[in-house]
């Protein structure tokens, strides 16, 4: 039950934001701050309270530390499934933290119809808590497309609109489309899916479990793997499918820069480990080299855009392009070692990136631009602000001692034994990380200053925000193992059926006389 | 006469009898709300009829048969004009001239609704048709001093009678190839030998219905009736005319033997990816919300053809369920625009600058505006995407993998316009041109059954479970 609370605390929340808005700003803004850390709260007792590490069985029946489940339409065997294991409590956590993060941000940022946006902020994490934590593939489907609504509104109605007709409508509606038309392909493979499932066992059932069993031709298998993975791939992104990445990210408020890089982008990282590699082993097996070799791709790509950028906001979503190929490399290598560095490297993603957004949305506070050309030599005129921003970009490139640091590192080293070359082409992305970085650093806060006029310096709410980003970073950075004790039993599971299908035993059994078509009575 | 059948017949009689009720009561004294009040009672007791001829069914008769999909259509047909009719007081109360007729046309075409939807002879077919479309060019052209609106009842009689003459044309090449009259032995005779002339004959039988469902190529008429039109009588256009003819085509193919369709499949396939892609591609420019509904509607039955494309295994029961959806949907939009419409007399507030910053005057209209574009772009939470939901599961059923990616390029395409739409609903800009619905539009009735489709709409989004029990039970009961 208290998985249902996780989602309903969020949405009631968002309402309450509507309604209170009509007391003033101060209420609105304190009842989505408590929302928030009553959701953290709640994530952290489940952590301490429930033991997440706990061993995988040994058949193929997955351990989840907590479950609710009834009957929602029962025509197809669809439950409301929720269910929770390390994997998931991590990320949910994260998301608790980054929502309080995108209030606090909004703090003095947005001015204007203050309960609507409250109420669009505090739904978009009610779907990304639904994404995490539902294990019907329906009602995933359904969190998964529902989290796009607020988010949509949220860049079309407090965004900026940039210059040359880039305006924050169409950058709102790229966003939208790409992700919604990628959903529906991946609405075809889980109804493809359920359909061999009934073809061979004459029950309809959209349950991740029972779903986990069905047998597939090959051929059908790899299609059905594809429809996910290019809906995953959209939202991590995957290079050639980026395309609303950097516009969403120039052209949404600080608060939705923070989810779509902190948390949404993660949903992908999440689904490809939950439902992607699990329901088509072979195939995914069958497809790493590709991934890999996108993954490989971004991160030159990401790379190389990032430093032809002026738009700060831009300039940061080129470099997330770039770790997320990271991300995408570690989860298609098939290794403990690098599943777990991917847990790492997302955490890590989501603290620099959310924290290098709101910097940027403090600086734009205090300046109103986001071009670069217009910064520079900032050292010294803006308080703390520049060390800030000098560790985050530190910590975005991978410096020992922060969470990038351990998570790049698990990445690499874990893939070595699959794909020593894939990993060495890495590494030297690692080279073009530190080039960009500097160039990021020393465009805007190096240099000449435009002015002497010192401007306003952080106050205690940005100060503490930003602390308690650094301090987590560092804590990841230095210790990361309880983090990894938590995701172990869910990272084992995923690489255990990986490895197994790649097993010749397996390859036998699944072979072309166990293949089964989607539909043999079908015309 | 035995008592199952004329339950059956009850709401047909019931709704004719509160037409006729309706003119001798104008007659005698034109009471605006006095009438509205006889029709509504009429349709809801109607309502009430129909859903008690669900223990009798199936009915046959010699003209009408009565089964599971002909009782659902009919539900759906009453429950549309319900609504319309009650949309329609608050809309006549501004309207210079007579209002009551309206509400005569308005019963009519409800009856010649259930009549098509039941009928299983080319001879009620073309009753029910003609009595469902004749009301219709008063009611479109009802505000006759608009320019638009008898632009609009014009255009739909003048290609409403030619699509007549097609169907006449193909009925009689039909009786002269087969000798029958008898809607499912004439399919069932309609076999491989069939010579050109029969072929002929349903080529122009789906011409003429075609046109009715406005599918591509058939469509041309469909923007500018439903912008011109009054905006109940574009309501009922768009929900209970169009869900009767659907209804009839889905007993058509359902009656046809399998193999002997496959033709007919193949042109079926053909129009509804025309319907889906033109439909939305054409809706991208517009910036008028009624004709953005006129090409979505296009758009949407391109999507429902796949029901008659695969024709087997689901088929009946996402048939039922999507029509269930679109006019929960549709009238939910549709309810919107009137509600607006209805302070003063004239145009219909239609354009989207009208509509702009809606939000911040009446939040809670918005959100029934909102979540019925959602519900029509088919996302999660509202009905729509159970609608679209099923079909990509009939889809990937019958592996007709192109209408699969016909309706995902389609829904990607629809996004930009519904999302365009519900942007310009948040948007203020001061000093602009406004149109606003009556301050106490929530207490009216009107109000009230517009907030109560939305209700339903997101109810039936969330837990869809009785909806498709009822679309199951009854697209179950279905006469072979």
């Amino acid at each position: 039950m208290i998985l249902v609370w996780l989602i309903v605390i969020p949405f009631v929340g968002g309402l309450l934001c509507w309604q209170i808005e009509r007391l003033g700003d101060k209420p609105t803004r304190w009842i989505a701050l408590v929302t928030m850390l009553v959701e953290l709260l709640i994530s952290l007792w489940l952590w301490a309270q429930y033991d997440f590490h706990l061993p995988a069985l040994d058949g193929s029946t997955t351990q989840w530390a907590l479950e609710f489940r009834v009957v929602w339409i029962e025509r197809f065997g669809i439950d409301f499934h929720l269910a929770m294991d390390g994997l998931s409590l991590v990320l949910i956590a994260l998301t608790s933290f980054l929502g309080a993060l995108a209030v606090l941000c909004s703090w003095n940022e947005i001015v204007r119809r203050i309960g609507f946006f409250h109420l669009n902020l505090l739904w978009i994490l009610t779907g990304v808590v639904g994404v995490f934590l539902a294990i019907d593939l329906f009602l995933f489907f359904f969190f998964w497309e529902l989290m796009l609504v607020p988010m949509y509104f949220l860049i079309a109605l407090w965004g900026h609109s940039g210059s040359k007709g880039k305006t924050r409508i169409g950058a709102a509606i790229k966003f939208f489309i790409y992700t919604q038309a990628s959903g529906l392909l991946m609405l075809v493979s889980i109804l493809g899916l359920v359909f061999a499932h009934h073809a061979n066992t004459g029950v309809y059932s959209f349950s991740y479990e029972v779903l986990l069993e069905t047998t597939l031709s090959p051929t059908l298998s790899t299609w059905l793997m594809l429809g996910f993975f290019i809906a995953f791939a959209v939202k991590l992104p995957v290079v050639p499918l980026h395309g609303w990445l950097p516009d969403a990210h120039a052209q949404a408020p600080t608060a939705g820069s923070v989810d779509l890089a902190g948390i949404l982008l993660k949903t992908a990282a999440y689904g490809m480990m939950r439902f992607a590699l699990p329901l088509f082993p072979e195939a995914s097996q069958a497809f790493a080299p590709i991934a890999m070799g996108l993954g490989l791709l971004g991160i030159y790509y990401g790379a190389v855009l990032a430093c032809g950028q002026q738009n700060v906001k831009r300039f940061i979503a080129y470099t997330s392009i770039a770790h997320m190929g990271f991300v995408l490399i570690g989860i298609y290598s098939g290794s403990l070692l690098a599943l777990q560095g991917v847990i790492v490297l997302m955490l890590a993603h989501a603290f620099s990136a959310a924290g290098l957004f709101v910097l940027s949305g403090q600086l734009y506070e205090r300046l109103h631009t986001r071009e670069m050309d217009k910064m520079g030599g900032l050292w010294g005129r803006l308080g703390s602000l520049p060390g800030f921003w000098l560790f985050f970009i530190a910590a975005s490139l991978g410096i020992p001692l922060t969470a990038n640091f351990v998570g790049e590192f698990m990445v690499l080293f874990g893939t070595f034994p699959t794909a020593p070359w894939v990993v060495v082409i890495a590494s030297f992305g690692l080279v073009l990380a530190a080039i960009y970085s500097l160039i990021l650093m020393q465009r805007v806060h190096y240099g000449p200053p435009r002015s002497d006029t010192p401007l306003k310096g952080l106050d205690a709410r940005e100060f503490a925000m930003m602390l308690s980003i650094v301090v987590l970073l560092i804590w990841l950075g230095i210790y990361p193992q309880p983090l990894l004790d938590t995701t172990e039993a869910a990272m084992g599971e995923v690489q255990r059926v990986f490895e197994i299908s790649g097993a010749p035993e397996r390859g036998v059994d699944a072979g072309p006389g166990a293949a089964i078509t989607l539909m043999p009575e079908a015309r | 006469m035995p008592v199952a059948v004329l339950i059956a017949y009850l709401p047909i009689i019931l709704v004719a009898a509160t037409a006729i009720a309706v003119m001798l009561g104008i007659a005698w004294r034109r009471e605006h709300a006095v009438t509205v009040a006889a029709s509504v009672l009429g349709l809801g007791l109607a309502l009430i009829a129909q859903v008690f001829a669900w223990r009798v069914i199936p009915v046959h008769t010699p003209l009408l048969d009565f089964d599971g999909l002909a009782l659902l259509a009919g539900i759906l047909i009453l429950a549309s004009t319900l609504v319309c009719a009650i949309l329609a007081h608050g809309y006549l109360e501004s309207f210079h001239g007579a209002r009551e007729e309206f509400y005569v046309l308005l019963l009519c075409a409800a009856a010649g609704g259930l009549v098509l939807v039941a009928s299983r002879h080319l001879a009620s077919l073309f009753i029910g048709l003609e009595l469902l479309s004749m009301p219709l060019y008063g009611m479109l052209a009802y505000a006759y001093h608009e320019p638009r609106s008898l632009e609009a009842g014009i255009k739909y009689l003048i290609l409403s009678a030619a699509a007549s003459a097609f169907l006449l044309f193909g009925m009689a090449l039909l009786y002269a190839q087969t000798g029958e009259l008898r809607i499912d032995v004439l399919m069932a005779s309609l076999d491989s030998h069939t010579g050109i002339w029969g072929l002929a004959g349903v080529g122009l039988m789906l011409v003429g219905l075609g046109f009715k469902l406005s599918v591509v190529p058939f469509h041309l008429w469909t923007p500018d009736v439903y912008e011109g039109g009054p905006g109940p009588a574009a309501t009922f256009l768009a929900t209970a005319s169009k869900v009767a003819v659907f209804a009839l085509l889905l007993r058509l193919m359902l009656s046809t033997p399998v193999a002997q369709g496959d033709w007919l499949r193949a042109v079926f396939t053909g129009l509804a990816l025309a319907s889906m892609l033109i439909g939305n591609l054409l809706a991208l420019t517009q910036s008028n919300l009624k004709r953005i509904l006129g090409y979505s509607s296009i758009a949407h039955f391109g999507y429902l053809l796949i029901v008659l494309v695969v024709a087997d295994g689901l088929a009946a029961e996402t048939g039922g369920v999507y029509l269930i959806t679109y006019v929960l949907s549709t009238l939910a939009a549709f309810g919107v625009v009137i509600l607006i419409s209805s302070t003063i007399s004239g145009e219909d507030a239609a354009a989207l600058h009208h509509y702009r910053g809606l939000f911040w005057r009446r939040p809670y209209l918005t959100a029934v505006l909102t979540v019925a574009m959602l519900s029509l772009a088919g996302i999660p939470a509202t009905v729509g995407f159970i609608g679209k939901f099923y079909l990509i599961a009939l889809g990937v059923e019958g592996q007709r993998w192109w209408l699969v990616g016909g309706i995902i390029l389609g829904s990607a395409i629809g996004l930009y316009y519904y999302l365009r739409v519900t942007i310009t609903l948040f948007m203020a800009e001061p000093g602009m041109h406004r149109r606003d619905a009556s301050d106490d539009w929530g207490s009216r009735a009107g109000g009230l059954v517009v907030l109560a489709v939305a209700g339903l709409v997101i109810l039936l989004g969330v837990y869809p479970a009785p909806m498709i029990e009822l679309a199951r039970a009854l697209g179950g009961i279905t006469i072979r």
